[in-house]
């Protein structure tokens, strides 16, 4: 080891304190880079693996009923490589522990004649598939019987059009179809309450009188055909039989959940890292100068001895290296760490037959790639000056620090405050840049506090709305077919109920122009009042009594505004269309619809039965006499309860969003702590002569740490409302990745959130300066009266 | 202030350095008193453990009613703050403030302070207030350094090679205000120097040899600083 490699280990050690913080910053900007990338790689990996070794469909298309003859013909189409025909049907179940009825998904499972070619496979986890002669025995979701304690020999009680069945549990299974299994209309899996059971095809036809028959397509494509032209000679082939518009995999629920949460991952896979990367830079920089500072004469020594400009260059270039190796090491390792972790969360909500965490040598090498840019962007610049200093020069000790009277005692600004904070004052102005720097990177620590509560925030926001302003109701029943208005009749005699409003929901393919949206058009009684459009404001529109109102989602994929004419095309019963204008547009918060004036539809459609559910107010403790008696009405196909979907969602949040709070928190207290301890050494080590003087001159400890540390306390109180203003910046730029069809997020941060983030950042940066605080204890008096640094 | 058998070890490493080896001295009120030595005969530890920055291995320092020999930290820096004033060799004032906001700083924490400017003007420098140290010469930043050691109106003033590091004619001026200082506000002066010349302007002279005082000469007559030369 050469004498040079002696003195840089001595030069780390001696500012391990400072090499730390830099380090750990370095850290946690590499180990979120590596914990999303690699959970990403990993959820991508287990989902391709899964669609292609599971085949997954590409188009999929609901429908009425078509017979069976029709595959051949499908199997026809240009691109089309694989047909799959089956029978599904929503039921309600009657599941033993469960006071409320569960909506069960029933499909049916390929003939063994039909299964050399059949799509959407099962992945059997327990059990066996039916017996082929059974009429009784299904294989259940795994994620269903696990989380209302099922097993293979369970029964499930069931309705199956307007006939009660036991069904018994042979087999338990997972399918690509529900990776995440999410129920109809839901946004978070509730899967005690939702299930995919799948049974013999003849079984299930015969029950719901399919024999022969078919209401359910999935098609693989060849490779390279396009899923638009296979989408529409589906749509032309199914529409005289009910055909509901074919769509591909970015519509299918499950995969399409999964793709936005890649998204998101993806998103903060870049933005995090990129914020402690930058304040790293920012570290290794200021650690560097000052290390030149105090070392000027060792480098004119050298110089001198005859070391060339390049090995002096090389010098300071390796210590930036090795603060950043020792952050990468330890950014690797978080990021395996947590990567594994959250590969554990996704497994809870993503059901895959196998979800392996995986840290590949191109990341951990891709991650090495960027960490060494930190290093030579924060160093280069830095080791500049080493090499530029003439031996002469740097043999003399650094010249005296000059002040001279600047904008701020010209402008008469600091002539009434204390000295203290006068000489505080000029300090930050005469490095303006490094103050601003320091500024910068507290306020990114604010920033990421603020925005690891954002989402908490926002679906706070979001269900405030959803749940207070716009779905008031308590359940919804919604029925197999559509009923006659009769059948309110019967729901306002079941126990418990206050109150029922019956609704149409018609699925319908909206047109304007060259775009269309397939979307449920609902049409609600203009008396109602548990479900209710609401503006931006939350304020009630009133449905108008003809024409349309919008989802302003919805208008946007369309193309529309209030005004426009749009053509509705109804998907079910007898497939009508009509014109209609857009007369407003409506700020529900979660899903996309059309709304309608009830009378004004019917009127429009001639129906006879036009009720297809209703919205029920109930007496909450009557509330298990309803639910008992629902899971066995027969027109039932899907009951939603309001407080089980809130519970779930609160359990979700919970979980995932205090997790999120917590590791972004702690991002923040490293972002923090990291800068100030950092700053404060550097003052201390500028300053220290100064300090000690002071304190001979009679002034104590904490008087000296006000002024070491006042500048700090100064610069993170900017900091303070600029890092929450930097904060909702970032977040009000996420909100756009959050607009989706399903739910838009709020751009919505609280009190709470801004006092938490600045408590947090106050706290960290105290402590930080603290720390350092601690050393003044040591200054050395005596020395000062000798010693000129 | 009284000084009774002080002994100062070190540990050097391995060695054992006695700094001090049984110093008695006693320092009236108002006195002008230099102490005299080589660079390693004890005067720079004799001050800090006067000036109440070091305590002696042995022995007692009492000031008044103050036992500095066996002090805390916090008693040695009330001791510091409202008895004793110090001059160094390097000035050592803050860079971020003027002339005048250098004295303020310890006038603000003083209890009986005499105005900044009053005491600026007193060492010469009544119209140099707001020039920032970088601006002033080295013989006007030590002045600085005089009014803000004076301002607190202390009653002991430390000085340790006040004029060290000034040339010949601003080492004079620098000697000339500390002179003053002593006659006009009855200050006790301790000068620490290894200028013989300076010597002349006290009233005693403490001579000092490895960590021993070799010597106590009482001038019957002080020179004026204008007088002395080197």
């Amino acid at each position: 080891m050469s004498r040079l490699h002696r003195a840089l280990i001595r030069d780390l050690w001696h500012l391990r304190g400072q090499v730390i913080a830099t380090a750990l910053v370095v850290s946690v900007g590499i180990g979120a880079f590596v914990t999303m990338v690699s959970t990403y790689q990993s959820l991508a990996r287990a989902r391709a693996d899964y669609y292609s070794t599971y085949r997954f469909a590409d188009v999929f298309a609901g429908l009425k009923r078509a017979p069976d003859s029709l595959a051949a013909t499908l199997r026809l189409i240009p691109g089309v490589a694989a047909v799959q025909t089956r029978v599904a049907e929503d039921v309600v179940l009657s599941v033993v522990k469960l006071a409320e009825p569960a909506t069960g998904r029933l499909i049916s499972l390929p003939s063994a004649a039909q299964s050399g070619e059949s799509l959407n496979r099962l992945y059997l986890t327990a059990g066996r598939y039916p017996s082929p002669w059974s009429d009784d025995e299904i294989v259940a979701s795994q994620t269903f019987a696990r989380a209302n304690s099922l097993s293979l020999g369970s029964r499930i009680g069931a309705v199956l059009n307007g006939r009660w069945k036991v069904l018994r549990i042979v087999g338990l299974a997972l399918s690509p179809e529900y990776v995440y299994e999410v129920g109809p209309g839901m946004v978070v899996p509730d899967n005690r309450r939702f299930g995919v059971l799948w049974m013999n095809a003849e079984g299930l036809a015969t029950a719901f009188n399919m024999k022969g028959a078919f209401n359910d397509l999935s098609l693989s494509l060849a490779r390279g055909a396009s899923s638009k032209d296979v989408i529409d000679a589906v749509d032309r082939l199914l529409a005289p039989y009910g055909g509901f518009r074919a769509y591909d995999r970015t519509e299918q629920p499950s995969n399409r959940f999964l793709t936005d949460e890649l998204g998101e991952i993806e998103v903060n896979a870049t933005y995090i890292p990129a914020i402690f990367l930058a304040v790293a830079v920012f570290l290794v920089y200021t650690l560097l100068v000052r290390l030149i500072t105090i070392q000027r004469s060792q480098i004119a020594l050298l110089k001198a001895f005859g070391y060339s400009n390049v090995r002096i260059g090389m010098h300071y270039l390796e210590f930036a290296l090795l603060i950043v190796a020792l952050g990468l090491t330890i950014g690797l390792t978080l990021g395996g760490y947590f990567g594994a972790g959250l590969i554990g969360v996704y497994q809870q909500y993503f059901h895959f037959p196998v979800l392996r965490y995986r840290l590949g040598l191109s990341l951990i090498l891709f991650a090495t790639a960027i960490a060494l840019a930190a290093a030579l962007g924060g160093s280069l610049t830095a080791a500049r000056r080493a090499v530029r200093l003439p031996p002469a020069a740097a043999m003399r000790p650094e010249p005296p620090r000059s002040f001279r009277a600047g904008v701020l005692d010209r402008a008469g600004l600091i002539r009434r405050l204390d000295t203290v904070t006068k000489a505080i004052l000029r300090n930050l102005a005469r490095r303006p840049w490094r103050a601003a720097l320091s500024v910068l990177g507290i306020a990114a620590a604010v920033a990421t506090v603020v925005i690891g509560r954002f989402m908490f925030d926002a679906v706070n926001a979001l269900m405030a709305v959803h749940f207070d302003a716009a779905e008031r109701e308590d359940v919804t029943v919604t029925f197999n077919e559509t009923r006659s208005r009769g059948a309110v009749t019967s729901l306002r005699e079941l126990p418990g109920v206050l109150r029922v409003e019956p609704f149409r929901a018609m699925p319908a393919l909206i047109r304007a122009g060259h775009r269309e949206k397939r979307v449920s058009v609902l049409a609600v009684p203009p008396s109602g009042t548990l479900r209710q459009l609401i503006d931006a404001r939350r304020r009630r529109i009133e449905v108008p009594p003809g024409g349309l109102v919008l989802t302003r989602k919805l208008a946007r994929i369309l193309g529309v505004v209030e005004g426009n004419h749009v053509l509705v095309e109804q998907l079910d019963g007898r497939r009508q269309q009509f014109t209609a204008a857009v007369v407003r547009l409506s700020d529900e918060p979660v899903g996309i619809n059309g709304y309608m004036d009830a009378d004004a539809l019917a009127g429009l459609l001639g129906e006879d039965a036009p009720i297809s559910g209703a919205l029920l107010q109930v007496d909450k403790s009557r509330e298990p006499a309803l639910f008992a008696s629902l899971k066995h009405t027969p027109a039932v196909a899907a009951v939603s309860i309001r407080s089980a979907t809130l519970a779930t969602i609160r359990a979700i949040m919970n979980r995932s969003f205090i997790l999120m709070t917590i590791v972004m928190t702690g991002f923040g207290i490293v972002l923090v702590a990291g800068v100030v301890y950092n700053s404060v050494r550097i003052a201390l080590s500028e300053r220290g002569t100064e300090l000690a003087s002071l304190r001979v001159l009679g002034f104590t400890r904490v008087e000296v740490g006000q002024l070491l540390l006042g500048e700090q306390a100064l610069l993170t109180l900017v900091a303070i409302p600029a890092g929450c203003a930097l904060g909702a910046l970032i977040c009000r730029l996420l909100v756009p990745a959050f607009d989706r069809e399903l739910f838009r997020l709020p751009f919505i941060l609280t009190g709470a959130t801004f006092g938490f983030a600045s408590l947090v950042t106050l706290g960290s940066a105290a402590a930080a300066g603290c720390l350092v605080a601690g050393r003044i204890a040591r200054l050395d008096l005596i020395a000062v009266l000798k010693a000129r640094e | 202030m009284q000084v009774r058998g002080v002994s100062k070890t070190y540990r050097l490493g391995e060695v054992e350095v006695h700094a001090l080896r049984g110093i008695d001295l006693e320092l009236q009120e108002g006195e002008l008193v230099v102490i005299l030595g080589a660079s390693g005969s004890g005067k720079s530890t004799l001050l800090n453990i006067l000036g109440g920055l070091d305590t002696p291995t042995r022995g007692e320092v009492r000031y008044r009613d103050h036992i500095l020999s066996n002090a805390n930290d916090r008693a040695l820096t009330r001791y510091r703050r409202e008895h004793v004033g110090f001059v160094f060799q390097f000035f050592n004032l803050l860079p971020s403030l003027t002339a005048l906001e250098n004295v303020e700083l310890v006038t603000e924490i003083a209890a009986h302070a005499i105005s900044p400017r009053e005491v600026l003007e007193r060492v010469g420098l009544g119209d140099r207030l707001h020039h920032f140290p970088s601006q002033l010469s080295g013989g006007e930043q030590q002045r600085v350094a005089i009014a803000r050691a004076l301002a607190k109106r202390p009653d002991v003033l430390f000085c340790d090679e006040p004029t060290g590091s000034l040339d010949y004619p601003t080492g004079k001026r620098v000697l000339e205000v500390l002179e003053r200082a002593n006659r006009d506000l009855g200050t006790l002066v301790v000068l620490i120097t290894h200028n013989v010349a300076i010597a002349a302007m006290a009233n005693r002279v403490v001579r000092l040899s490895s960590g021993s005082i070799a010597e106590v000469h009482v001038n019957p007559t002080q020179a004026s600083a204008e007088a002395i030369s080197w």
